[in-house]
């Protein structure tokens, strides 16, 4: 199991330093490092062995946080804690900074005993453990009751949620959130594409609720639409294929798998319900046409044209084409017709701004990029033209079908909760070589 | 107000303003002055001296402050133990404070506190809180019985810790249950013999349950212990199966990963034709395709796993091969591991995808990224043969663009193409040649120079080309050096008129100016061959050569099996076995994969045993003594000398037996010499040639006493008797794990009247050893190294020596139990290490222990009647004659053979090293593999290891 935790700033001075197990000396702090903060090439692995010791880091801003054992430990819960970590550290204190990290240094050392026992990871929600641990110093004047409400929380069954909450309005809010990623071939060809989604969902209910999330999943419609023939055929095209979806800890998996329902009591105020991946009929936003010519030694001409191909009564918002130039270029002219083009030579990109496009429309840059001669004989990589936008809709198209609400024991239902639902796709790596 | 100031103080004098102000009234100065303190320790400054001051403030009421003062007592309680024993009386009386959170705290920390005083304090809070009402004390207190086992692990069990821990498996909350589970594991894998966590049916049910409702660490606990339990049959495997794939879409990767692997690992006992066996394999390819939407570190993890997935089952993933196509902005260390699973996934049905993607990530920036993107194109062309012309131009292409290392790694991988499809693309080697002078790397070098000398006959200046070369071979690398030499001894085979005067300039630049010992010896190799028979030299040198496969690169199977049972821990990550990283005892228990069921598939794993089913050659544990060696040697070692018979083909013919002879016992594997009856004297030349200059053959000429006593005897032929002391094979005697990174193996030997050790020192540690010495404690035989150990250069990391210790027999004496039990320890820089084992008696069977006829007579009829011991041999397929002469090769002699009705009888004699006479009666009924040995000894305790002796020698 994890034997050490150690937290650096970006000069390798330790800021935290928790050692579980007795195999981890304290030179195993400096042999971090040495042979990782300060090697001298780029990062070749997030996993170090250093003398049977190994290391573990993620980075934060500036911030190393490195994980040290010498055991065969599960790597992958390694790095799951290392980012559970960092997410409870910035509940409690937001940006995990040098000197947040210093303010809070007795907080942080808190947290560790209580979330990491003898290098097992322990509860990690943070809704379970700002009960007791909080920022002006343990709550420790506890009735018996809370005592024990407490510790029925960190170990129960629904560990992420409090028992006794009170609101005058109930309301959730859902947010569809997908990015969209592409890489297409200078020729318009599909490479490949694909949709990473997620569902956070932020929730404002009284007592335990018990939730039921339905969306237009192929799977359930299908299975609901065996009776009647054309209705399948119809919600058939609405509905999308899911190559795979995760769920938070607080869905029911077994259910899932067995009746493909979603159903949970969430924790209160904001989490992530799901996250979901598609990869068939993608609706993709935006279509880049590059165009490159090489103009003799010294000059190079380039045209792109974008597409919007979505509703025109939708708005494409913070729309950002960057095209790369070689690291030779001496000067750039650019023409566009919309929006603002400008060439940065730190970033040896032209980058083309458009604050908001309609659907079915296009747009055009041109530029013509002059180089300086070099002898360098290695030809310019020509890294691929990237786009960044957000649109107001889900291009993987799924849609919610409903959230049901039902809480027994208090009297509300699901009419009286008030939901909202939003839409936004925003681009991952949405990327057109060139 | 901040606490970053208490990391600002660096003032002198400190440590008595602290002490100052820890003894002050105000609570508030207190707790101040104790987070300075910790934040010194942090930084690494030493605040130990004020243990005392600190330890006063614990008695407090206030939380906060009692949680710092124990993050201080665990840093620096094992420097001041005395001290620490201060701080028991507030552990014990928190222990039973009526704040749950208190009492978790207090026997959380308490188990952090490695002082031998305080674990005896321990025992009575911590019984207490494994029973406590309180869940959230229960679940630390499962853990703190893992801390307690790490520090005393004998106490645990005399406490009785162990079977509450079991008990707390069924208990209610899952919380409890997943840690319990943890810390069982933890302390089953430091006794992986015990059956601790007693997987059955209804244990596993509980944990399936738990698995439901516990938070998403717990539910790892439980998969990874999960994986180590092995299903009864098939039915079972799948039922837990289905209960495990719902985990698949957890929103942790590792609770992921750790299903899959139970999935892949109890797969392997599923019918390829259940309907159940698809649904699983096409259930498992999107879950592993999400991982690679996790952060940057995680997707490296996942993608180290997936190369051991794709791998062990290839039909998973075949389809989703453009999930692995690198992005501009991956990290590197995921580049390169997407890379090699684009290579695995390569088939005839997507390769011209990949094909386009490898051409694209060529002219990327890292130039690691790039070589081994080229190479994935060489390999792609080997892989799938329909593709090797298109892989082929993309080479050409990639050449064109003169990017130096690129070229030069696609020349490197052409040469691989022409080893795969020879004289089929010859046409590029125009190209190629161009590119001569821009190669400068040693690899590409030699593999320009292999294609040139290759293909010589089809490039016309050849010769040149190769001349120009050879103007700096001596700042050339090894490598082209040899490679040169090779190619021009082909270009003169094939062109042997223009190039006599180039070939003798590489011969003698390569014999006489080069201190090279390769490289000279391949240079009179070839000299010889061409200067004796150049018919012959041609055979050899331009012979057929072996085609290259495709599978170069693959893990070996036994490894990937054990590697899948490893899944998502850091040895799937490092694609090493824990052993190879893991120091001491914990988590090398060896794993490995259930016997694949159905009859088909019976071959793809033969070697897949059940764990927990030790192999049968396990030996038994020595007794452990009762001097200072004692808690050492109650490991379990390798398995002793006399061990297992090592199985060899039955009986060998002269030719065949001369060299497999010869191998074998370069490979210390040696089991016996060739057999004199067999194949008479001329095998006797022919052994001194195939035998190791160095000795270590174990057949030796023994003398034959007085051939014309053969006659006397009965001998049939005792002329030619010629056969060696049997010599087991190296077992290991001491592994790594135990020794800080020292392996030794190790064999006894006798030869021609004196006796060794031969031993096999391997460093696997990361650090050169040197200073090697050894001891032997006092033993029965008075055994003891005649020569210091003498290893003469430092042992670099993986190298091995063999060393061959003289023995004599001239220490002390003492009896040991049993007889033949030897206790070494052995000393190098880093420690000294300790371990026995058992040598077999023949070592001691001395050359003259041959009895006059009627000594023999009359010191039979001597010895009492109680000192005479019957044994059974069973199984031995020899006849008298050959008995008689295997066994005088180890030195135990047939006086007489006498046929007494239908049954031979041989009387035979030895004698040890100490002079004690052994008088043995051996009947023998043809047909009948059952002997019947009767040994008379007027020392009896030795008979029953002269009996192993024989054992071992005749089945040998």
């Amino acid at each position: 199991m994890i034997g050490g935790l150690f937290i650096y700033n970006h000069k390798g001075e330790v800021l935290i330093s928790r050692v579980y197990r007795d195999d981890i000396g304290r030179n195993a702090v400096d042999a971090f490092r040495v042979n990782v903060i300060h090697a001298r090439q780029q990062v070749r692995s997030p996993v170090t062995n250093i003398a049977r010791t190994s290391f573990f880091h993620v980075k934060r801003s500036n911030i190393w946080l490195a994980a040290v054992t010498k055991q065969n430990v599960n790597a992958a819960m390694v790095f799951e804690f290392l980012y559970k970590m960092c997410d409870v550290m910035a509940a409690y204190f937001g940006k995990i900074s040098e000197e947040n990290i210093k303010n809070n240094f007795v907080l942080i050392y808190e947290l560790l005993d209580e979330i990491l026992d003898f290098g097992y990871p322990q509860n990690s929600e943070t809704g379970a453990l700002k009960t007791f641990i909080t920022q002006q110093g343990i709550k420790s004047q506890h009735t018996k009751e809370e005592q024990s409400q407490i510790t029925s929380q960190v170990t129960g069954q629904i560990g992420w949620r409090r028992e006794g909450i009170k609101y005058r309005r109930n309301e959730l809010f859902l947010d569809v959130l997908e990015s969209v990623n592409l890489l297409m071939s200078p020729q318009g060809q599909v490479l490949s594409a694909h949709v990473s989604g997620r569902v956070v969902m932020k929730s404002y209910l009284s007592g335990m609720p018990e939730c039921k999330f339905g969306m237009n999943d192929k799977i359930v419609i299908e299975k609901q639409g065996k009776g009647t023939a054309d209705e399948t055929g119809k919600s058939g095209k609405q509905s999308i294929a899911i190559d795979d979806c995760t769920f938070h800890q607080c869905v029911r998996l077994s259910k899932f798998d067995s009746e493909r329902s979603i159903s949970f009591i969430p924790p209160d105020g904001e989490f992530e319900l799901m996250r979901y991946r598609t990869t068939k009929d993608i609706i993709l936003p935006f279509r880049v046409i590059p165009l490159v010519r090489e103009v003799g030694r010294t000059k190079l001409e380039v045209k792109v044209v974008i597409k919007s191909n979505f509703k025109p009564s939708l708005l494409a918002q913070k729309i950002e084409v960057r095209i790369p130039t070689p690291l030779n270029t001496s000067g750039v002219q650019v023409i566009c017709m919309k929006g603002k083009a400008k060439y940065k030579a730190s970033e040896n990109a032209i980058v083309w701004k458009i604050k908001r496009m309609a659907g079915m429309k296009e747009s055009q840059i041109s530029a013509e990029i002059e180089l300086l001669p070099t002898n360098d004989k290695k030809k310019w990589a020509r890294p691929p033209i990237s786009m960044n936008f957000e649109v107001p809709f889900a291009p993987s198209g799924l849609k919610v079908r409903y959230l049901k609400v039902f809480e027994p024991k208090l009297n509300y239902s699901d009419h009286d909760v008030i939901k909202w639902v939003r839409y936004i796709g925003r681009s991952g790596i949405y990327e057109t070589r060139c | 107000m901040t606490d970053s100031k208490y990391f600002t103080t660096t003032k002198k004098g400190e440590i008595f303003e602290l002490k100052a102000e820890l003894n002050s009234d105000k609570k508030e100065k207190k707790k101040e002055a104790v987070k300075k303190v910790i934040a010194s320790m942090t930084v690494g400054k030493d605040v130990s001296a004020l243990f005392p001051d600190v330890v006063n403030c614990m008695q407090t009421d206030n939380l906060e402050l009692k949680k710092l003062v124990y993050l201080y007592l665990m840093n620096y309680a094992k420097s001041q133990p005395d001290m620490a024993i201060m701080a028991v009386n507030t552990f014990v009386k928190d222990c039973e404070d009526p704040n749950p959170l208190i009492r978790a705290l207090a026997v959380r920390t308490m188990g952090c506190i490695r002082v031998d005083k305080i674990t005896e304090y321990l025992c009575e809070p911590l019984r207490k809180c494994l029973k406590d009402e309180d869940p959230y004390v229960r679940k630390t207190a499962a853990v703190c019985v893992a801390k307690l086992h790490d520090i005393n692990a004998q106490l645990v069990e005399d406490q009785g810790f162990l079977d509450t821990l079991k008990d707390l498996i069924s208990d209610s909350n899952p919380m409890v249950v997943a840690n319990a589970v943890a810390a069982l594991s933890e302390i089953a894998e430091s006794h992986p013999s015990s059956n601790l966590l007693d997987l059955n049916p209804q244990s596993i049910n509980k944990l399936l349950t738990a698995l439901n409702e516990c938070t998403e660490w717990g539910q790892i606990f439980i998969l990874d212990c999960l994986a180590n339990y092995m299903p009864k049959d098939d039915r079972e495997a799948q039922s837990i199966c289905e209960r495990v794939t719902p985990r698949l879409s957890h929103a942790n990767s590792a609770v992921v990963l750790s299903a899959v692997k139970v999935l892949m690992k109890f797969m392997e006992m599923l019918s390829k034709d259940l309907d159940y066996y698809g649904t699983l394999l096409k259930k498992l390819a999107p879950p592993l395709v999400t991982l690679l939407s996790a952060e940057p570190e995680l997707q490296y993890v996942a993608l180290r796993n997936i190369n051991l997935i794709v791998q062990k089952r290839p039909e998973i993933l075949k389809h989703e091969m453009k999930v692995f196509f690198v992005k501009y902005n991956d990290p590197i260390y995921v580049k390169l591991e997407k890379l090699d699973i684009m290579i695995r996934l390569a088939s005839q049905a997507n390769i011209a995808q990949v094909l386009a993607e490898l051409k694209e990530y060529a002219t990327e920036v890292d130039v690691d990224f790039v070589r081994k993107a080229v190479r994935a194109i060489g390999r792609c062309a080997i892989k799938v043969e329909q593709s090797a012309e298109r892989c082929v131009s993309t080479l050409l292409d990639l050449i064109q663009t003169k990017v130096n290392y690129v070229v030069q790694e696609a020349i490197v991988v052409i040469k691989d193409i022409f080893r795969k499809y020879p004289n089929k693309y010859e046409s590029v080697i125009a190209t190629l040649c161009e590119n001569l002078d821009s190669l400068d790397e040693p690899e590409a070098r030699a593999a320009m120079i292999w294609i040139v000398g290759e293909y010589a006959e089809r490039i016309d200046n050849a010769d040149e080309l190769l001349e120009s070369f050879l103007e700096g071979f001596h700042d050339e690398s090894t490598q082209v050096q040899l490679q040169l030499l090779t190619a021009i001894v082909k270009l003169f085979l094939k062109k042997p008129t223009e190039t006599q005067e180039l070939v003798q300039q590489v011969l003698s630049l390569a014999t006489q100016d080069s201190d090279n010992p390769d490289l000279r010896d391949r240079g009179y190799i070839y000299w010889r061959l061409l200067s004796t028979d150049p018919v012959a030299a041609k055979e050899v040198v331009l012979a057929e050569k072996p085609l290259i496969s495709e599978e170069t690169d693959l893990i070996e199977p036994t490894l990937l099996d054990e590697l899948i049972c490893y899944i998502g821990t850091l040895a799937s990550v490092y694609h090493k076995p824990p052993s190879a990283f893991v120091e001491g005892s914990r988590g090398v228990v060896h794993k490995s994969l259930p016997p694949r069921t159905g009859s088909s598939e019976s071959a793809e794993s033969p070697e897949a045993a059940p764990t927990g089913a030790p192999p049968s050659e396990q030996p038994a544990v020595i007794p452990a003594q009762g001097d200072l060696l004692g808690d050492l040697l109650n490991l379990d070692l390798g398995p002793p000398v006399s061990g297992p018979p090592m199985t060899t083909a039955s009986v060998q013919m002269g030719a065949v037996d001369l060299l497999g002879g010869g191998l074998d016992s370069l490979m210390g594997d040696e089991s016996e010499g060739p057999r004199g009856d067999v194949s008479g004297s001329p095998a006797m030349g022919g052994t001194n040639f195939a035998a190791p200059p160095a000795g270590t053959m174990p057949a030796t000429l023994s003398a034959p006493i007085g051939g014309g006593l053969g006659d006397l005897f009965d001998l049939t032929s005792g002329v030619g008797t010629l056969s060696g002391s049997y010599v087991a094979p190296k077992a290991v005697w001491l592994p790594a794990m135990k020794a800080k990174g020292l392996e030794i193996s190790g064999t006894f030997t006798r030869q021609v009247g004196s006796i060794s050790m031969d031993l096999l020192l391997t460093n696997k540690a990361l650090q050169v050893m040197s200073d090697f010495a050894i001891q032997f404690n006092r033993n029965s035989f008075g055994l003891a190294p005649a020569a210091p150990l003498q290893v003469h250069a430092p042992l670099s990391p993986n190298q091995t020596v063999e060393i061959s210790l003289p023995l004599n027999t001239v220490g002390s004496v003492m009896k040991m139990d049993p007889l033949n039990n030897l206790q070494v320890a052995v000393k190098n820089n880093i420690d000294v290490f300790y371990f026995s084992t058992l040598y077999p008696l023949h070592i001691l069977f001395v050359e003259d222990g041959k009895m006059e006829r009627q000594m023999f007579l009359a010191t039979w009829k001597d010895i009492p009647n109680e000192n005479e011991a019957q044994f059974q041999i069973k199984d031995c397929p020899l006849n008298a004659e050959a008995v008689s002469s295997k066994l005088q090769g180890s030195n135990i002699f047939t006086i007489a053979k006498r046929n007494v009705e239908g049954q031979d009888m041989l009387y035979q004699s030895l004698k040890l090293t100490n002079g004690i006479w052994v008088l043995a009666e051996l009947r023998i009924q043809p047909g009948n593999p059952n002997f019947t040995l009767s040994l008379k000894c007027r020392a009896p305790e030795v008979s029953q290891h002269v009996y192993q002796a024989y054992e071992t020698v005749l089945k040998n």
